[in-house]
């Protein structure tokens, strides 16, 4: 009787959703399509080796899920805005993609997730760094996942703060993403009892940083925080390193570094540095696994992005075995009732805005005495919960969010 | 402590230096363009490029061969100065005497070509390169701390530059460059080699601009994509100092390092726009840059 | 056969063959004509709207650098001021129409051509384009500063509207037609200014700009007015641009597009009216069908060999390489 009561419910069930989504996989395959810079700026956080960590996930899987084959797509975005619209549009529109994954600069996720919403797809943001993506910019279509810079605001601030860096000076990308960093990091030190003493807003991208530390440190201020990214960043230490900084007793906070780019500095010059991140291959038993793996494909340790990428990903083909559709919100839903357990998180969950929360880890690098190898950089020295890392959904000017 | 603007003295003053070692860089790079144009008429938008393949040869030799500092001081530029033989030789002999802006758009798309190759094999996150041992550290000058390094950059940079200068402008050497550019057939009938002459001096231009690159390597994040930022602000160097002059462009590189430094002291946001205002300003009053000669 | 007969039997073979020759080229317009109308059915509508956008843009480069000789390395500016202008406006004042957003953004753009127009004019050869190359990463740097654009974000989300209030161009075909439409009435605007006797004096400037100051032109106007007006024409490329992708970016203000447009015109053929179309549709294509494809990490490399091989080899670009080829080998 209780059988019958649950075939008929779900059958009545199955019936509705096909009228209105599909409970089933459309054409028999799961396509994702892979966009991400391949050639520029932000080639080494996603780029190819990203495409790998897809590949792995899809392998993962024999190459099916439900007995639908999965295939990937993959352009490079050229960091465009116009070139992530029309192909992510001819994607949607006309290959049946029904998943984007990658997705690195803002301006081309934003471009990217407005498509994807149109046309009620689903998209798995890893590389962007804006938080906006998942406030502002926030669609039913998509999840914003490794990390982004609500999270590098608050970490390494209230560490450095509590630890007695009182006194900030910030050194800000002199566009959207540095002023946002520069204002959360504002708040984070003021209401920890720090206090910002000065900041200069330098263009973007700066080559030559020496004028820019020299002020820095004549401020005499305690941190010396650095609020910009890739090569900006990895110059700016190179300098800072040069000039005595750290020797002449101030800290320096670097808000958004990645692994690569510390490998580029070296432990050497970049020793001592705190900062925040979403994930460390050596973090744990199953962080460093699933790093050998992607060692052996790849010769290189992943970011947190290649992780993000990797785990969003199979995250997503999980939802579609166990609910045996592609339908967007169908999986989206799926995605969102399930925790996350895997070598990128421990009860990652997805919220109503789309942002995944999960502990962020603040980090040192490693002094050259204590790194083993190469890529042995980072020091975990303190677990950020998720809960105290991303905004609040209480702080959201998210359309999603309904407890308001 | 006395201001000035609101800014301390201690502070300005080593902004000033480090304007002055900043317009060492840029008088190094602008002063292998200003050669190229000079001598060659050829617009070199290849010039950061082959700075970057300065700083790039000095990381890989040091990585494979272990080749130290001072040796690819001279290997590199030379290595480089050899890429350019190559490419006056083989392409850019072939458009000569074409509108100059054939060179610009060929010189730009070999540009693209190395960039992009070297992109795909070394990644765009920098090759780590350490300071040579006799430079770590520096000196306290009172008002700010001075690296070995920066003062070893402006030695370099000046003695290199003022080299430049007076062979092109004082030797014999310099006078046959100057004649057979200006009047190849009647050099090549005093039995003067002209198209080799084109060549080495192309090959000369970027020398300098590889040795730029190899300085920089110790001090800047070395990627494939370095030269492509600082190419067009280095041109602008060369045009507001009038293109082709060669003291124009050791003098308006230094001044321009100065002016920046100021900039990025007074109006940080606007130090990367101020060479453009300035280029602009200059060519309405002088339409042939501070020190060109008039067309 | 009198002399005269002999005489209006010449005239009459030229007229025929005129005849001839002008219902052949009816013909081929009218064929291509027919193509793009029902281009949409067959290739991606964005994707067209794409090219047409950058093969606008190519051809008011093309009036300036083709025509005139005066090679800008500035037009960036002007693509990206109409853009961001068409987008500001039609996101923040809904009672606007489409065409109105554009027209303003259009404006602007001719604005700023004339103000860069009365700074670089007088500037000759390579200090022209560095002069324009200055003035651009002057407007590029106020499109950084300025919270309107949204920075490297970018400006999102414009909405698309409606043509004259009652076209819904949220559907792709009617937006396509529109810009057909729109891109067509400025090709033939700048065929009819290249063969009018204005055309005439800006091709005896490019040829021998003495020689036509020593005619009595006054040469600068004559230059300023190009300029403006190709100034005008990208801005409305900007505009269209930024109303079919409902964004604009900074991509757009940088040296790096104003080093893209010279590649379209010099690869279809500059000077020549049909070859910046041909070119922005090669390197548009290019570009894309790279993107996707296997060699997508070679995307730079391979349009620098493109810039490399064009100079050596095809300086006439592709539409001058054919009308050579045709010239030799028919005529």
């Amino acid at each position: 009787m209780t059988i019958m009561k649950k075939l008929l419910a779900s059958a009545v069930a199955s019936a509705l959703m096909v009228g209105g989504a599909q409970a089933e996989i459309t054409n028999n395959t799961v396509k994702i399509g892979y966009l991400a810079d391949m050639s520029g700026t932000y080639r080494d956080l996603a780029g190819p080796n990203g495409l790998k960590a897809l590949e792995m996930a899809v392998a993962d899987f024999g190459g099916t899920v439900k007995g639908a084959k999965i295939e990937i797509v993959t352009a490079d975005d050229r960091n465009s805005p116009d070139v992530a619209s029309s192909t992510v549009r001819r994607w949607v529109e006309n290959d049946n993609v029904d998943m984007v994954a990658g997705l690195v600069a803002s301006s081309v996720t934003i471009a990217a997730t407005k498509v994807i919403e149109e046309n009620n797809k689903l998209g798995l943001v890893n590389g962007s760094a804006a938080s906006s993506i998942t406030n502002e910019h926030c669609t039913p279509n998509h999840i914003h996942y490794a990390y982004d810079t609500y999270p590098l605001s608050v970490g390494t601030p209230t560490a450095i703060v509590k630890e007695g860096g009182k006194s900030w000076y910030i050194l800000t990308a002199d566009y959207a993403f540095g002023h946002s960093l520069e204002a959360d990091v504002t708040r984070m030190v003021e209401s920890n009892g720090g206090e910002i003493i000065g900041s200069i807003r330098h263009p973007f991208p700066t080559p030559d940083f020496s004028s820019f530390i020299l002020q820095a440190q004549a401020s005499g201020a305690d941190v010396v925080a650095l609020a910009n990214a890739g090569a900006d960043t990895t110059n700016a230490i190179t300098t800072a390193a040069e000039f005595g900084l750290t020797q002449s007793g101030q800290t320096l906070a670097a808000l958004l570094l990645f692994l690569t780019d510390v490998h580029a500095l070296g432990a050497e010059t970049a020793q001592g540095i705190q900062l925040t991140t979403g994930w460390y291959w050596d973090k744990d038993e199953d962080a460093r696994a699933w790093s050998d793996r992607f060692w052996d494909e790849t010769g290189v340790r992943p970011t947190m992005v290649h992780a993000g990428i990797y785990s969003s990903a199979t995250h997503y083909l999980n939802a579609i075995a166990a609910t045996g559709s592609d339908d967007s919100q169908t999986v989206r839903k799926q995605m969102m009732d399930t925790p996350i357990n895997d070598m990128f998180a421990k009860n990652g969950r997805i919220r109503e805005d789309g942002r995944m929360v999960h502990d962020m880890y603040l980090a040192q690098v490693k002094t050259p005495e204590e790194s083993s190898s190469e890529w042995d950089l980072y020091e975990i020295i303190r677990t950020i919960p998720g809960d105290e890392a991303f905004r609040p959904l209480s702080d959201s000017k998210c359309k999603l969010v309904s407890s308001k | 402590m006395s201001m000035i603007f609101g800014v301390p003295m201690a502070v300005l003053s080593g902004q000033l230096l480090i304007g002055i070692i900043n317009g060492a860089f840029y008088a190094l790079l602008s002063l292998g363009l200003a050669v190229i144009f000079g001598l060659l008429k050829i617009i070199n938008f290849a010039h950061g490029a082959m700075y970057m393949l300065g700083a790039m040869a000095t990381v890989i030799m040091f990585d494979t061969l272990g080749v130290n500092y001072w040796v690819a001081l001279f290997l590199a530029p030379v290595l480089v100065g050899i890429a350019g033989v190559l490419l006056e030789y083989f392409l850019l002999r072939r458009i000569a005497g074409q509108d100059h802006i054939y060179s610009l758009l060929l010189t730009f798309g070999v540009a693209l070509i190395m960039q992009g190759i070297l992109t795909n094999i070394y990644g765009v996150s920098g090759l780590r390169y350490a300071m040579p041992d006799v430079f770590k550290g520096g000196i306290n000058l009172g008002f700010m701390f001075m690296p070995y390094y920066r003062a070893w950059v402006i030695v370099a940079a000046l003695i290199v530059c003022f080299g430049t200068w007076f062979m092109i402008e004082k030797t014999k050497l310099g006078a046959y460059l100057r004649a057979g550019t200006e009047d190849s057939q009647l050099m090549q009938g005093f039995g003067i080699n002209v198209p080799l002459l084109v060549s080495l001096t192309y090959g000369f231009g970027v020398m300098l601009a590889a040795f730029a690159g190899v300085l920089a390597a110790p001090i800047y994040s070395v990627t494939p994509v370095m030269g492509s930022h600082i190419l067009i602000v280095v041109f602008a160097v060369v045009v507001i100092g009038g293109m082709g002059s060669i003291g124009g462009a050791i003098i308006t590189g230094i001044l321009m390092g100065v002016v920046e430094g100021l900039t990025k002291t007074f109006y940080p946001p606007a130090s990367s726009a101020v060479i453009f205002l300035v280029m602009v300003v200059v060519l309405m009053i002088r339409p042939n840059g501070l020190f060109g000669k008039e067309a | 056969m009198s002399q005269t007969d002999i005489r209006s039997q010449i005239h009459k073979s030229i007229l025929k063959q005129q005849k001839a020759e002008d219902r052949r080229k009816l013909m081929l317009n009218g064929f291509l004509l027919v193509l793009l109308l029902l281009a949409p059915f067959v290739i991606y509508p964005v994707f067209l709207m794409k090219i047409l956008c950058f093969a606008l843009f190519a051809v008011a480069f093309n009036l300036l650098f083709g025509f005139t000789g005066l090679l800008s390395f500035g037009h960036a500016a002007f693509l990206a001021t109409g853009g961001y202008t068409t987008g500001y406006l039609l996101s923040n004042y809904s009672g606007l129409t489409t065409e109105m957003g554009i027209i303003a953004g259009t404006l602007v753009a001719t604005v700023l051509g004339l103000a860069f127009a009365l700074l670089s004019i007088r500037r000759q050869g390579i200090y022209f384009a560095m002069v324009t190359l200055a003035l651009a990463q002057l407007v590029f740097f106020f499109f950084v500063q300025s919270p309107f654009t949204g920075g490297e974000d970018g400006m999102h989300g414009v909405p698309r509207g409606e043509l004259l209030g009652f076209i819904n161009l949220e559907d792709n075909l009617n937006m396509y037609y529109f810009v057909l439409a729109v891109f067509l009435g400025c090709y033939l605007l700048v065929q009819r200014i290249v063969g009018s006797p204005y055309g005439q004096v800006l091709k005896a400037i490019k040829q021998n700009e003495p020689r036509a100051v020593s005619l009595g032109y006054k040469v600068d106007r004559y230059k300023i007015l190009a300029f403006v007006i190709s100034a005008a024409l990208a801005g409305l490329a900007g505009s269209m641009k930024s109303v079919v992708f409902q964004l604009a970016s900074l991509n757009d203000a940088h040296w790096h597009m104003s080093g893209e447009v010279i590649l379209m015109t010099l690869v279809g053929g500059m000077g020549t009216l049909l070859g910046p179309v041909i070119g922005a549709m090669f390197v548009v294509n290019v570009e894309y069908q790279l993107a996707q494809g296997p060699l997508r990490d070679w995307v730079d490399p391979i349009l620098g060999g493109v810039f490399v091989i064009t100079v050596l080899a095809f300086r006439s670009g592709i539409v001058g390489e054919i009308q050579k080829f045709v010239r030799k080998n028919l005529g």
